[in-house]
């Protein structure tokens, strides 16, 4: 037998079987018990609340989280970079600490365990605010990470012109190592950026008042409501939305990716 | 400026990188107006005594006067030494976020806090100085390595500073593009710019160097008038080395 014939057959027999599962999936699913709990009709209601309350939260939580986990992630990156010993020491043991445990737990902490602990002292925005610290918590040590390898990839001559011409270790940071680690760490940031947007369905855990509940949350409660006889039509509604928002971002991320690539 | 203070005066330099004795012991003078070049074989030490002169290098031990200034005196304000001091890298190290114009005036408005209009009257005669007066616009990229350098000659000159140290400046070039670097420099030492200047150029050396100083192995070989120096050089290592080059 041919190479190439070998090759045809080998290939046909894959794609035989990956047939044949699809054809089982589709025998064997009660396809009209799926359409009654995946896409009942007349739930357009339901929109309204999954955009207007959902999304938009969902939104709020994600750029503050995003705003403050940066601006903490810069100063873990700074610290770990120091000639100080105890800065860099620090910087390591909050990162280590923040990235090896489940965000889930260090919301629920926030969230639990850290009012209880500080005699009931409540963050601002209740339950929702103390979720939202747990993820700029949580956020800041992995951007720290990216930010200190963005940070060192700028390559050293930077700073010896920029010292050599006077400018004092601040102002070479400031003008001139943060802004091209930052132009070195978009696509990677970005990147963090969609992992956030996921991850504040984490906050759901947690609770919140009515109208600050986000995505995953407002689409939980028609979930549990006995008004649309629970079915699981608004998971696939948030479920759409979240891609919606999510795709788009993660398409930029290969395009500026691709565009580094090249400007190298 | 004293005939007594040189603008720069060193005095039993060495430099370790770990157990590598790079600088062992070096004695050394540049006076005001004077054009040094230092040769030698890579590795003998030459960048690094440039390097260690507005301390991009830490001394391991010894004296470094600039200006009679001791900068290796941890009291010293080194950033406001560093301003006197434009240097000048293999590498450009120009700002790449930046446009030329930006590259210019970023030290100026932060280090000598002149107003922006200040810095950029200054920048711009720098520019036209350098020959790139219509590209004050552009981005570090867009432009061939030889105006890169003299791009960077321009942002240290827009220091005003008193003395310049060229570390190797055009031996990242390409050979066609070298001559114009090669001609900022003779113009800048015609108008009396005290320079040091790290070099392979054994032509320019011999045209506008007041004095050549030949180190090898971390010490300085041999020293004295370019041309003599270049003609006869005395020690069997110098003539070793410069039979190799010229």
């Amino acid at each position: 037998m041919k190479r190439s014939t070998k090759r045809y057959l080998r290939q046909g027999g894959l794609y035989a079987v990956l047939a044949a599962v699809v054809i089982f999936l589709a025998v064997s699913v009660d396809w009209g018990n799926v359409h009654r709990n995946f896409w009942t009709p007349g739930l357009g209601d339901n929109w309204h609340d999954l955009i207007v309350t959902g999304v938009k939260n969902t939104a709020i939580y994600t750029v503050i989280s995003f705003a403050l986990g940066l601006a903490l992630a810069l100063l873990l990156a700074l610290m770990k970079l120091s000639d100080v010993l105890v800065y860099r020491w620090i910087a390591t043991v909050y990162i280590e600490l923040f990235r090896g445990l489940p965000a889930l737990i260090t919301i629920l902490f926030m969230a639990f365990a850290v009012p209880i602990a500080f005699n009931g002292w409540r963050p601002p925005g209740g339950t929702a605010g103390a979720g939202v610290i747990g993820l700029v918590l949580v956020a800041g040590a992995y951007m720290a990470e990216t930010l200190r390898a963005g940070l060192q990839a700028v390559p050293k001559g930077q700073a010896e012109a920029a010292r050599s011409l006077g400018m004092a270790p601040v102002a070479t940071m400031v003008h001139v190592i943060i802004p091209q680690a930052f132009r070195i760490i978009i696509p990677p940031l970005t990147n963090e950026f969609v992992l956030l947007i996921k991850d504040t369905s984490l906050l759901s855990v947690a609770g919140a008042a009515v109208g600050q509940r986000e995505l995953t949350n407002v689409s939980r409660d028609f979930l549990s409501s006995g008004s649309t006889s629970s079915t699981g039509t608004s998971l696939v509604q948030a479920a759409l939305l979240y891609l919606i928002i999510t795709l788009p971002l993660t398409r930029l991320v290969a395009w500026l990716e691709k565009r580094q690539q090249r400007a190298r | 400026m004293s005939a007594m203070t040189a603008a720069i005066h060193v005095s039993n330099l060495h430099k370790y990188f770990g157990k590598n004795e790079v600088l062992k012991g070096i004695d050394f003078q540049v006076d005001a107006g004077q054009v040094v070049c230092v040769v030698g074989p890579s590795g003998s030490g030459k960048s690094t005594l440039l390097r260690c002169v507005n301390r991009l290098e830490e001394p391991t031990s010894g004296r470094i006067l600039v200006e009679g200034i001791d900068i290796t005196d941890p009291e010293t304000d080194l950033d406001s030494v560093r301003t006197r001091i434009g240097m000048v890298f293999q590498q450009f190290n120009l700002f790449p976020h930046m446009t030329v114009l930006q590259n210019l005036c970023i030290a100026q408005r932060t280090v000598k806090r002149r107003s922006k209009a200040e810095a950029v009257e200054v920048a711009r005669r720098n520019l036209a100085k350098v020959g790139l007066s219509e590209k004050e616009g552009a981005y570090p990229a867009h432009l061939s390595g030889g105006q890169q350098q003299r791009v960077a000659i321009a942002r240290a000159l827009s220091m005003d500073p008193d003395m310049m140290l060229f570390d190797e400046p055009t031996s990242a070039l390409d050979p066609e593009l070298v001559g114009d670097v090669l001609d900022i420099m003779k113009q800048l030492a015609s108008e009396g710019m005290t320079m040091m200047v790290v070099t392979h150029e054994m032509g320019f050396a011999r045209e506008v160097g007041d004095k050549l100083v030949f180190m090898d192995g971390g010490v300085i070989v041999e020293e004295g008038d370019p041309r003599e120096v270049l003609a006869n050089p005395r020690h069997e290592r110098t003539q070793a080395f410069l039979s190799k080059v010229l």
